[in-house]
């Protein structure tokens, strides 16, 4: 018996081998054209926070630091938090687009030192509360928060309580809604979507069937060229009027957004710390970005690199 | 008060024999409705006091405790010697590990741009290897499902996700099969453990994440270590179950022998406990599968990834074909599994004639497997998945008009719905939990599980309350309360609708049961953005989300409590007349009552483990919290205390219903 399969094994090896005269490419053949320039570079950690226009950013900077640095560029998703967490150990070297966080900059930057500021992106984050296009053209009067309480009820849901409600998203997000809900005197009682996803899907339907609707969002964004929100303007920002996180009365800041890189990256030489610290672009430059990924559905990399492709001027200056 | 009135009111119809019984019965309903009517008159004099509500940003001294914790292990990771010589030998050990399997089929690995064994390797090894562990019939489906997710375009993604699972499994049974046997053998152990393994299961993942990659850095053994963590228990429970359940006599005579321990565990207990063992193994599996979107967040590579990118874009159709990727790897290896556990047995019943080539038909399988994966290491068509995935794009796209579809044509009804069920029986319940003193719920809540379960479950009721309140989240966890307990009635309903129907009838069963597997299998993120457009960021939301995830358990248990009946009472209920109604409400269901509870405590913990993805839809409370938790260091500390909150609420639940259970089958 042991006879008869060994002969088997061995006709079936023999046929194999005869298979392989006609196999065809063989992997690795045309693999050594890459690898030649990715010396002076080495690895590059790039963390992804999850939303559409940090990919946008990444995909851009991950495009350029492959292309024309040679470096091998490792994106790895996480959420803020643990990226920042990441410094310290050197499992991250970048986080692109930053939103303030003060909580992190104190605990990374100033008390662990494994972080550093690597200067603005150029984008301005804007954060307040937006109605969908409809209800601002139906009743333009609502982009002022003094007048919401005479809408208050129309936003009553099966959440709210009776009172008007007020969606806020994901609760990594900057906000003080419940704060100036309380401070500026709103019917309002502010619910929490928790996730991007479900406030986008809310906005998405409040649009298509004209439902009342007001809550938390930002730009940029690749959601505001689907349906162009409208913001409410709240009591303006003056310098200070949210020290007290409890006594908060004023809109939202424009935060200039920045890059965080650690400490070891920035005094690395690394290319690509450069390439980090130069790149600056526009809240429409990411925009266009991020809607290639989003409403196009192109791979990260396509859309990097048709926006590189039309904007080379940008990404000259970035490589100086 | 309906919900918890309603497990002993049915009970209540059940049961035409035992006259004894029957005396004491009632008086428990009653018992339970004069709580409920106190309760009530309480709840209307005392309303809005003591409710121990707190603000979404507040914090308690135990929450900045354990902000405190987490913050001192951050900063003395590099110089605590612990660290140093136990935390990164642990990760480096499982890293090593993890990268050798994804070079091997996921990941490229060293000069070469793709793995060592391509997919032509992967799709013989697993092909000949069901058919060596399971039998032809599994080999097909294995084939012809890994080729399918090459089809769907996603192969190397799956590849990366199977990778991840079997070494993560592989590291749970390492542990688990040893611990099991060990519990299986000494009931002290058994007592130890069960509660670490109630709270491995119930302990929402995204509360240890951070912590996790906090201990062992972000990656693959991270996310290995995370998957291990959730994925042991079963193992662990049905080893011991299966070792505790060989017969005495076998090992009395193993002893009488003169065996010893260590003969009679390797020679007597292990073989004979095996296919339920690998029972265990294959829960072991799926569960590991459950965790893929989740390790996503900490960049375990694989399809948890594209199923997270696309819900950022709101892709239905993608996420969908993502999902769909995990239900086929999860169907493979369920089936290849079972076959493998019933092999043995088949083997033994089947006639020798075909046993006879066995051997050498193993051994030629194994040299075509080897020159599959020859030539899959070696050239670039049977290595990199030929193709652009169309099939993948066709299901993305049709995913995406059936949504549209269902968006466009349901939300009217599926808003009546939502209204109806939050206005009539959401509110009203949530109101009388959230708003009455804690002490009084408190106090309901022993009254009513020492009723229905006896002092013992009453208990650990108070003392699972004491702890609740010292989490510091006391309201949030009724409010989480009610939504579990309103999904778990819905769950119940349609358990039995849809039970006893399969139970009724096979093919009903065939037909409906891979629906049940797959969207028990289908990561929960997939189907959140189609259910927010349909019912809003709402509590009821989060509560069909639940109610898909946990109904399928009932209706399965349920079906197989109805085909237990006896096929001869069933005869006798018809020849004496009774029509299929009758025969449903007074046979079959009062004979299946044990199915019912145990349909209800599965129930009751599977939706329980949906709160965190709740959380995400807006059902807030214990979700949110945990979710914020995980996303803001400020929080920490509230969402570990809401994790706990959780497993607390889980405990509670399970005592109380498996000692309702045993009441009922006493």
């Amino acid at each position: 018996m042991a006879r008869h399969w060994r002969a088997g094994a061995a006709g079936l090896a023999v046929l194999g081998l005869t298979l392989t005269a006609c196999g065809g490419a063989k992997v690795g053949d045309s693999s050594s054209a890459g690898s030649e320039s990715s010396g002076k570079c080495g690895t590059f950690n790039l963390a992804i926070n999850p939303w559409v226009g940090y990919e946008a950013d990444a995909a851009v900077v991950a495009y350029v630091a492959q292309h024309n640095l040679g470096c091998t560029v490792n994106k790895k998703n996480l959420k803020e938090e643990i990226a920042w967490q990441g410094f310290g150990s050197g499992e991250v070297d970048t986080v692109l687009e930053n939103w303030g966080h003060p909580d992190l900059v104190k605990k990374y930057i100033d008390q662990q030192k494994t972080a550093v500021d690597a200067g603005p992106t150029g984008n301005e984050g804007l954060i307040g509360w937006y109605v969908p296009p409809w209800l601002a053209k139906a009743h333009p009067d609502i982009l002022d928060h003094k007048n919401l309480n005479k809408y208050a009820s129309k936003f009553k849901t099966s959440e709210s309580g009776g009172k008007g409600q007020l969606l806020d998203g994901d609760p990594s997000y900057v906000t003080h809604d419940e704060a100036l809900v309380k401070n500026l005197k709103l019917d309002f009682k502010v619910v929490y979507a928790g996730s991007e996803t479900a406030l986008i899907q809310a906005f998405r339907t409040a649009e298509k069937n004209k439902q009342w609707l007001i809550g938390y969002f930002y730009e940029p964004q690749w959601f505001l060229s689907e349906v162009p929100l409208k913001k409410v303007s709240l009591p303006p920002y003056k310098d200070g009027c949210d020290a007290d996180a409890a006594k908060v009365a004023c809109d939202y800041p424009v935060y200039k957004l920045n890059k965080i890189v650690s400490a070891k990256f920035a005094k690395s030489g690394s290319p690509a710390y450069n390439l980090v610290k130069n790149f600056n672009w526009t809240n429409d430059d990411q925009n266009e970005v991020a809607k290639y990924i989003a409403q196009d559905k192109m791979t990260d990399e396509a859309a990097a690199k048709k926006w590189v492709e039309a904007n080379k001027d940008k990404v000259d200056a970035w490589l100086k | 008060m309906t919900v918890v009135m309603e497990k002993p009111g049915k009970t209540e119809s059940a049961r035409p024999a035992a006259p004894v019984k029957e005396a004491r019965r009632p008086s428990r309903f009653m018992m339970v409705a004069g709580i409920v009517v106190l309760w009530l008159v309480l709840f209307a004099v005392l309303r809005g006091k003591q409710t121990l509500a707190l603000a979404a940003a507040d914090l308690t001294d135990l929450h900045r405790w354990f902000n405190d914790v987490n913050d001192s292990i951050g900063a003395n990771r590099n110089s605590n010697p612990l660290f140093l010589y136990f935390f990164n030998e642990i990760r480096l050990v499982i890293d090593t590990l993890v990268t050798f399997v994804q070079e091997l089929i996921s990941q490229p690995s060293g000069d070469r741009p793709l793995p060592q064994i391509g997919w032509l390797g992967v799709v013989g090894i697993a092909g000949y290897v069901s058919w060596a562990v399971g039998n032809w019939r599994v080999a097909l489906l294995a084939v012809a499902g890994f080729t399918f997710l090459g089809l769907q375009g996603l192969w190397q993604e799956s590849m990366d996700t199977l990778a991840l699972t079997l070494t993560a499994v592989f590291v749970a049974l390492l542990f688990a099969i040893p611990i099991g046997v060990w519990a299986g053998l000494s009931d002290r152990f058994n007592r130890i453990v069960t509660p670490f393994l109630d709270f491995m299961q119930t302990m929402p993942t995204f509360v240890y994440l951070a912590p996790l990659t906090l201990f062992f850095l972000i990656g693959g053994a991270s996310a290995t270590i995370a998957t291990a963590i959730y994925a042991a228990p079963p193992t662990i429970r049905i080893t011991a179950h299966a070792i505790r359940n060989v017969s005495r006599t076998t090992v009395e005579a193993a002893d009488s022998l003169g065996a010893t321990r260590r003969q009679s565990l390797l020679k007597v207990l292990l073989p004979m406990s095996k296919r339920t063992v690998v029972m265990g193994v294959n829960q072991t599996i799926m569960a590991a599968l459950a965790m893929v979107t989740i390790a996503a967040l900490i960049n375990a590579p694989g399809l948890g990834v594209v199923v997270l990118q696309a819900l950022q874009s709101l892709d239905v159709g993608t996420a969908f074909n993502a999902g769909l990727a995990i239900v086929v790897m999860a169907i493979v290896l369920d089936r290849v599994t079972t076959a493998a556990a019933a092999r043995e047995e088949n083997a033994r019943r089947s006639n020798n004639r075909l046993l006879k080539w066995r051997r050498p038909l193993l051994g030629a399988g194994a040299a075509v497997t080897a020159v599959l994966v020859y030539l899959s290491h070696t050239f670039l068509w049977a290595a990199d998945f030929p193709g652009d995935g169309t099939v993948g794009s066709h299901i993305a796209s049709a995913a995406d008009s059936a949504t549209n579809w269902a968006q466009d044509s349901l939300s009217g009804v599926t808003n009546a719905i939502r209204d109806v069920i939050t206005n009539g029986l959401l509110n009203p319940f949530q109101t009388l939990v959230t708003d009455s003193p804690w002490w009084l719920v408190g106090a309901v809540l022993v009254a009513l599980s020492v009723v229905l379960g006896g002092w013992k479950s009453g208990v650990t009721t108070a003392v699972c309350l004491g702890l609740l309140v010292g989490t510091g989240l006391w309201s949030d966890a009724m409010t989480t309360l009610a939504s579990t307990l309103v999904a778990t009635v819905l769950v119940m309903a349609l358990g039995i609708v849809f039970g006893v129907w399969m139970g009724r009838s096979m093919m009903v069963d065939r037909l409906i049961r891979p629906t049940l597997d797959a969207a028990q299998v289908m990561p929960p993120f997939v189907y959140l953005v189609p259910f927010l457009a349909l019912f809003g960021p709402t509590r009821f939301t989060a509560i069909v989300a639940a109610i898909v995830y946990g109904a399928p358990v009932a209706m399965k248990i349920i079906a197989d409590g109805i085909r237990a009946v006896p096929e001869t009472t069933v005869e006798a209920a018809t020849s004496a007349g009774c029509n299929t109604w009758q025969i449903i409400t007074k046979v079959q269901l009062p004979m299946s009552r044990s199915a019912l509870t145990l349909a209800t405590n599965q129930g009751l913990i599977y939706v329980l483990s949906m709160v965190v993805v709740g959380g995400l839809v807006g059902a807030g409370a214990l979700g949110y919290d945990v979710v914020a938790g995980f996303s803001r260091g400020e929080l920490y500390g509230k969402g570990l205390a809401a994790g706990l909150a959780i497993v607390l609420l889980g405990v509670m639940f399970d005592r109380i219903t498996q000692a309702a259970a045993r009441r009922a089958t006493a």
